[in-house]
């Protein structure tokens, strides 16, 4: 649509001359702000895959020159993916429960999440987000742990030391900047460790993600970002974020690699998650890359992704799952014996039980733990101690017994 | 930079021993402090805008990059939140960053990663991952700067539990104050009265003053207690010199830590004195002194003779160069704010 606005400067009076501004007869609508058709100059380049929608090995074309891992690493990520499912079903039926505050489901995702951890050595760090539970999971976070967090225990519920993870970020972007900054210590320290951040694809407009891209190149930083484009930021489409083709494209205005994979297909996002990081091992500098993939379920339980989205889409992501894919060719292979399937089975169930148990544990917080950490020994205030003694004199009347109130003022 | 693992970051020749006395001015005292915490430490390392072969817009860290190499003092990419996110990773990986916001209205790109993880990161690990991080902000007017460049940020991060802030008001405090912030496990907002970055003492490095968390009284007095900090401790002493010719005597407290509090110090002075005015160039609603007047009329309040006053800049942005004057709090607008309450 098109409006033809009537011209209120009077480009041929004699400058000085103020004419009394017209107004417009009738206001027309505003512009919408982006409007269709965006210019799309460059078509969307092909996806980088290893292993095809139907389980076959992708042509050589589609391969950007990356081989397929061996069956046994196939194997292994497929062990992962399925039993990192298995958790996340059962939470998702936790939370249905009510017993968990809230969590954000990574289903459908799992060979993006997986790839991730499985292509960090043990001296590398991870960065996740609030979506990435299951990555946690596969680096070995006991799920009770993991659930912390989530059910309202502590802001974050694991040993982020032992197991080289920082706590998962809920402000956008903003761990992809610490990841940069890691990097850069280990770096200067000459040592090999390298960093990993996993970002949305939402995340990406954020400020934060520029300066860290930018950082990190410019440093060149032994960093890893690898967004998961799961197309939705909450219910914003990646359309609505940025009119450039690919997250990955990004890259090259940064000076560093980057790869817009099939983030679907785990053969190909292994690979690829793997070759980067070597090559930041080796003073290679930072990698982008982009896991094109589908956010299956809500954003979190107390979204309604009916107002934004329709179901025969999500439908025909279903019908693109990457564990199904895996499986295929797996079984295509030979490499999936019955004895192994029923192993993986036993393994998820019995996590998801474990899981289930874990949430029946009492959590102990002790309430006045919340003044313990924030400043170290060293720095302790004399001012929050005042608070802590206040909130211990509250909780000891709140214990005695009724008829004693008071007793302890 | 170009961070290149060939780079081997020279150390100094060594921190300063104590020698002869010398004529520091502000800046330089902050500029021996982290020279001689970066000999100390190998883990301190030094980035921001400028502060390589420039030495820094104010020259605070004038001659470090030569001293000590592209790998501990570096020009950072132009991105506010960037430095501080950077540090935050740095400081999980064992360094001491010291950063530099170049002006306090430009420290606002990094209000996210101070507030909601400088300050947040210790409590949400329980205390597993500490950052030791300083973040230097030269704050406040009176330079004649254009807009943007006078802020007084200090509640911003004053309301925010998590950091400690501080602000020297003299070359000794900022050189001690300075050496303490670096060494501090926890991250350290390190304020620094631009105004004064030019005063000059003679002074002997390495020197140290009292606890950087600790409010010091510089003028003992009976009849009122000035609670100074930064650029209006120098205020306060004149306001002092003047009431005195008045026949006032006035006791002036360079608060120095902004947070913590130093309750003890203050109220013992206010106890003695039973009146109170906290000074400050940053306008009055919802400001710093606001804290300092409600908390100590609630622990003080029956040693008091009058309300606690707060004479400081006017709730409008920081004006324009030629009318900075009429913003700030003066000596004559102090006195005339103590001559208000019923003696
Ligand atoms: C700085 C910031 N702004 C807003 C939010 C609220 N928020 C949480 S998740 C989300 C969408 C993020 O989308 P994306 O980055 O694509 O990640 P996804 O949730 O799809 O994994 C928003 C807007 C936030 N957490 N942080
Ligand atoms: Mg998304």
């Amino acid at each position: 649509m098109t409006h033809s606005y009537p011209m209120t400067l009077n480009v041929e009076s004699s400058p000085g001359e103020h004419l009394p501004p017209v107004q417009p007869p009738v206001q027309p609508p505003m512009q919408p702000l982006a409007q269709p058709p965006r210019q799309a100059p460059i078509a969307t380049p092909p996806l980088l895959r290893l292993i095809d929608d139907a389980g076959h090995a992708a042509p050589a074309a589609e391969s950007g020159g990356f081989a397929l891992p061996p069956l046994t690493t196939l194997l292994r990520l497929y062990r992962q993916m399925v039993v990192a499912r298995r958790f996340e079903a059962q939470v998702t039926a936790l939370t249905r429960q009510g017993r968990l505050a809230t969590y954000p489901s990574a289903l459908g995702q799992e060979a993006c999440e997986i790839a991730a951890v499985a292509s960090l050595a043990p001296e590398d760090w991870l960065f996740p987000t609030y979506r990435d539970s299951i990555a946690l999971l596969t680096r070995g976070v006991p799920p009770e742990q993991i659930l912390a967090s989530f059910r309202g225990d502590w802001h974050s519920g694991y040993d982020q030391q032992q197991h080289r993870i920082a706590p998962q970020a809920t402000p956008l972007a903003t761990q992809a900047l610490h990841a940069v900054g890691l990097a850069t210590a280990a770096k200067l320290k000459r040592h090999s460790t390298v960093a990993l951040t996993l970002l949305g694809d939402g995340a990406t407009s954020e400020g934060d993600a520029h300066e860290a891209f930018n950082f990190a190149a410019v440093w060149q930083a032994p960093v890893v970002f690898l967004v998961q484009n799961n197309q939705f930021a909450i219910s914003v489409p990646l359309d609505k974020q940025m009119a450039c083709r690919t997250i990955a494209d990004k890259a090259i205005g940064y000076g560093m690699p980057g790869y817009y994979v099939d983030g679907n297909d785990v053969a190909a996002m292994y690979a690829v998650v793997t070759a980067a990081i070597d090559r930041a091992r080796s003073g290679g500098g930072p990698t982008l890359i982009e896991g094109l993939t589908y956010r299956i379920e809500a954003h979190t339980n107390s979204d309604d992704p009916s107002r934004y989205r329709n179901a025969a889409d999500v439908d025909v992501w279903r019908g693109r799952d990457p564990i199904e894919r895996l499986e295929k060719y797996l079984v295509s292979e030979g490499a999936l014996p019955a004895a192994e399937r029923a192993d993986i089975t036993r393994e998820a169930e019995e996590l998801a039980a474990a899981t289930r148990d874990c949430m029946t544990r009492q959590a102990t917080s002790d309430p006045l733990e919340l003044f313990d950490h924030l400043y170290s020994p060293s720095s302790a205030r004399p001012a929050l101690a005042e608070q802590r003694a206040f909130l211990a004199a509250e909780l000891a009347e709140l214990a005695a017994p009724s008829t004693d109130k008071g007793a302890n003022r | 930079m170009t961070i290149t693992t060939q780079d081997t970051g020279q150390a100094g020749s060594g921190a300063s021993v104590a020698g002869e006395p010398e004529t520091l001015s502000l800046a330089a005292a902050l500029n021996a402090a982290i020279r001689d915490a970066m000999v100390d430490d190998p883990t301190v390392v030094l980035f921001g805008e400028d502060v390589g072969p420039l030495g820094g817009v104010f020259r605070v860290t004038d001659g470090l990059y030569a001293e000590f190499g592209e790998t501990r003092v570096s020009d950072s990419p132009l991105a506010e939140s960037g430095i501080v996110g950077t540090a935050i990773g740095m400081a999980m990986y064992g360094m001491r960053p010291v950063v530099e916001m170049q002006f306090d209205a430009f420290s606002y790109p990094a209000f996210q990663q101070i507030v909601s993880h400088v300050a947040k990161m210790r409590n949400r690990t329980r205390g597993r991952i500490t950052l030791p991080i300083v973040i230097r902000i030269p704050y406040a007017g009176d330079i004649g700067g254009l807009e943007h460049h006078s802020d007084s940020s200090e509640a911003y991060w004053t309301a925010t539990p998590g950091l400690t802030v501080v602000t020297p008001s003299n070359p000794a405090d900022a050189y001690s104050m300075l050496r303490e912030a670096i060494a501090s496990d926890d991250p350290v907002i390190f304020m620094e009265p631009k105004s004064r970055y030019w005063s000059k003492v003679e002074l002997t490095l390495p020197v140290q003053t009292a606890p950087m968390t600790s409010a010091v009284v510089l003028r003992e007095g009976t009849d009122v207690t000035l609670l100074a900090y930064g650029p209006t401790v120098k205020t306060a002493l004149t306001t002092a010199e003047q009431g005195a010719e008045e026949g006032l005597s006035i006791e002036v407290i360079d608060l120095r830590s902004l947070s913590p509090f130093d309750d003890e110090t203050v109220s013992a002075s206010l106890r003695k004195t039973g009146r109170a005015a906290v000074i400050h160039e940053a306008a009055q609603f919802g400001g710093y002194g606001a804290e300092v007047a409600a908390r100590l009329t609630e622990r003080n309040f029956f040693y008091l003779a009058a309300p606690i006053l707060r004479i400081t800049g006017f709730d409008i942005p920081y004006p324009a160069p030629k009318l900075e004057e009429h913003f700030l709090p003066s000596p004559d607008r102090i006195l005339t704010a103590l001559a208000g309450w019923e003696w």
